[in-house]
């Protein structure tokens, strides 16, 4: 177990859902919910999901806080935005469970082969290196991340596409050395550190 | 009337070599005809995306989106926010709203915009919209079609909306299970809409189409399926990812699932580009993986 994560379980022993309204975006929510259920038929990758958001909102106000975040459910999320205009209770559900997913993430405990939660880590890392999203490094480092022969079989699936982007135009070959970021990449990054120190400090994860 | 101006965050998709450059080029093409000048924003940096959570939490991601919004009040003071990425529309104007309803949020933000020297700068007074509502709200579907010297006669097109400009936020006077706009807006260029499309604000995978392909595929194979299915012969969309998703994979799906789809997917800016008779390169048809021939050919017509 990570040092954070034991920090959080001592610190809410008893209540998960006090723990997800403190430290989970838009967690204060997590009470309103009327178990419709029409968030989980309104998920495009439902069928994918191990507890779809109303169940997970149950395990929540259940105490069931391992089962909650280490699940992979809700890593399948693709922010459509879906389950947010038609919850009659207009909860924020999709903001929830990326809230979920972070906060998981956060403490080390999400699933740690999920593809959605490295992709997740590796986009961030590109824009906050730059500022700016390089495309093809963001490619090249999702396919190798499971090391060099794995990385050559997916980008040999990925030719096609590869070579037809870069075709016409929209898929800069030599992204690895010419990238245009930001201009003030110090004031970004020292933003950026600031604003995760708050959040640390807001969460007591500092 | 006078030049309309805007603030404009064209964002990643839109540079130079990148996903979604030939959507820039054909909304450059079309602000020249409709006269308005985009004023990009001075050094601005990525949304987040939706995809930015995980790693990057709430409140940097908010700060990321809140510097955009400072450097645009203080470089583009008046002026506002435009994106024609569907997903940096969505952030900025989701930051946008996150702030104006918490103080606390707020004051933390501006903690972290000192560092990057723009605490004083951000008032988060100007909307923050997408190209599609300037063009349907600051000019209208008769303004828009008064431009048109070449009517996209006899091309039915399938409008596939996406989510992000249409959920949560959405266009305004839209219902967000049945968003007309695009149809309104093909059917303004002489082209004819395919108004009985089914899947038209159905999810594309999003950033999922590079961690989970096979179940973003699965979502891909249905929108196309369903153009084809009700006579579509082109489909169009507001969004870069939508775009790419639904543009790149049609060989894989083919291969996977014994299909043969080849249809082009195109921005609305681009069939906005050849109605008002700019060239194929002006209105970014050479950016398109699966050529929108139909287009190439009224566009190459004297």
């Amino acid at each position: 177990m990570t040092d954070a994560n034991t920090l959080m379980v001592e610190k809410y022993r008893n209540s998960f859902l006090k723990e997800v309204e403190a430290n989970v975006e838009e967690g204060d929510w997590v009470r309103m919910c009327m178990q419709c259920g029409v968030c989980a038929g309104s998920c495009p990758l439902g069928p994918h999901w191990a507890h779809p958001p109303q169940e997970i909102f149950m395990m929540i106000r259940a105490g069931k806080r391992e089962e909650v975040l280490t699940s992979d459910s809700m890593w399948m999320c693709t922010s459509c935005y879906n389950c947010i205009v038609r919850c009659p209770r207009e909860l924020p559900i999709t903001h929830i469970m990326h809230g979920l997913a972070n906060y998981a993430h956060r403490l080390g405990i999400a699933p740690k082969m999920n593809p959605t939660r490295r992709f997740a880590k590796i986009f961030w890392d590109n824009i906050a290196s730059s500022g700016r999203v390089n495309e093809l490094t963001l490619s090249i480092k999702l396919y190798f991340m499971d090391g060099i022969a794995s990385g050559i079989k997916k980008g040999l699936e990925m030719m096609g596409v590869g070579l037809g982007l870069v075709k016409t135009g929209r898929l800069n070959p030599l992204g690895l050395i010419s990238h245009s970021g930001v201009k003030d990449t110090k004031g970004l990054h020292a933003m950026l550190k600031k604003a995760k120190e708050i959040e640390d400090k807001r969460k007591g994860l500092a | 009337m006078a030049k309309k101006e805007y603030s404009f965050y064209p964002g990643c998709s839109s540079e130079r070599k990148a996903s979604a450059s030939n959507y820039l080029v054909s909304v450059e093409t079309i602000s020249k005809t409709l006269d308005f000048k985009l004023n990009e924003i001075p050094d601005w940096n990525c949304c987040g995306a939706s995809i930015g959570y995980a790693e990057g939490g709430e409140l940097p991601r908010h700060a990321m989106n809140a510097r955009n919004i400072a450097l645009s009040e203080k470089h583009n003071a008046g002026q506002d926010i435009v994106a024609t990425c569907a997903a940096c529309w969505l952030g900025t104007k989701e930051t946008h709203e996150r702030l104006s309803k918490s103080s606390q949020l707020l004051a933390d933000t501006k903690e972290a915009l000192k560092e990057a020297g723009l605490d004083l700068d951000y008032k988060g007074e100007v909307p923050i919209r997408h190209m599609v509502e300037v063009l349907i709200e600051d000019y209208g579907y008769e303004e828009l079609g008064k431009p048109v010297k070449k009517p996209l006669e006899g091309i039915k097109i399938a409008g596939y909306v996406g989510c992000q400009t249409n959920r949560p936020f959405g266009v305004a006077g839209e219902s967000f299970e049945n968003p007309k706009y695009l149809d309104k807006l093909t059917e303004t260029m002489g082209a004819e809409p395919v108004e009985s499309y089914d899947q038209k604000v159905t999810c594309c995978g999003g950033a999922l189409a590079f961690s989970e392909p096979e179940k973003s595929q699965v979502q891909i194979k249905k929108i196309i399926e369903s153009a084809y299915d009700h006579g579509a012969e082109m489909i169009v969309t507001p969004c870069p990812v939508c775009q790419m998703n639904v543009e790149v994979y049609q060989d894989q799906i083919n291969k996977k699932y014994n299909t043969k789809f080849k249809i082009p997917v195109t921005y609305y800016s681009q069939l906005m580009a050849v109605a008002y008779g700019s060239s194929a390169k002006e209105a970014g048809l050479n950016g398109n993986i699966v050529r929108a021939t139909r287009l190439e050919e009224i566009a190459s017509k004297k």
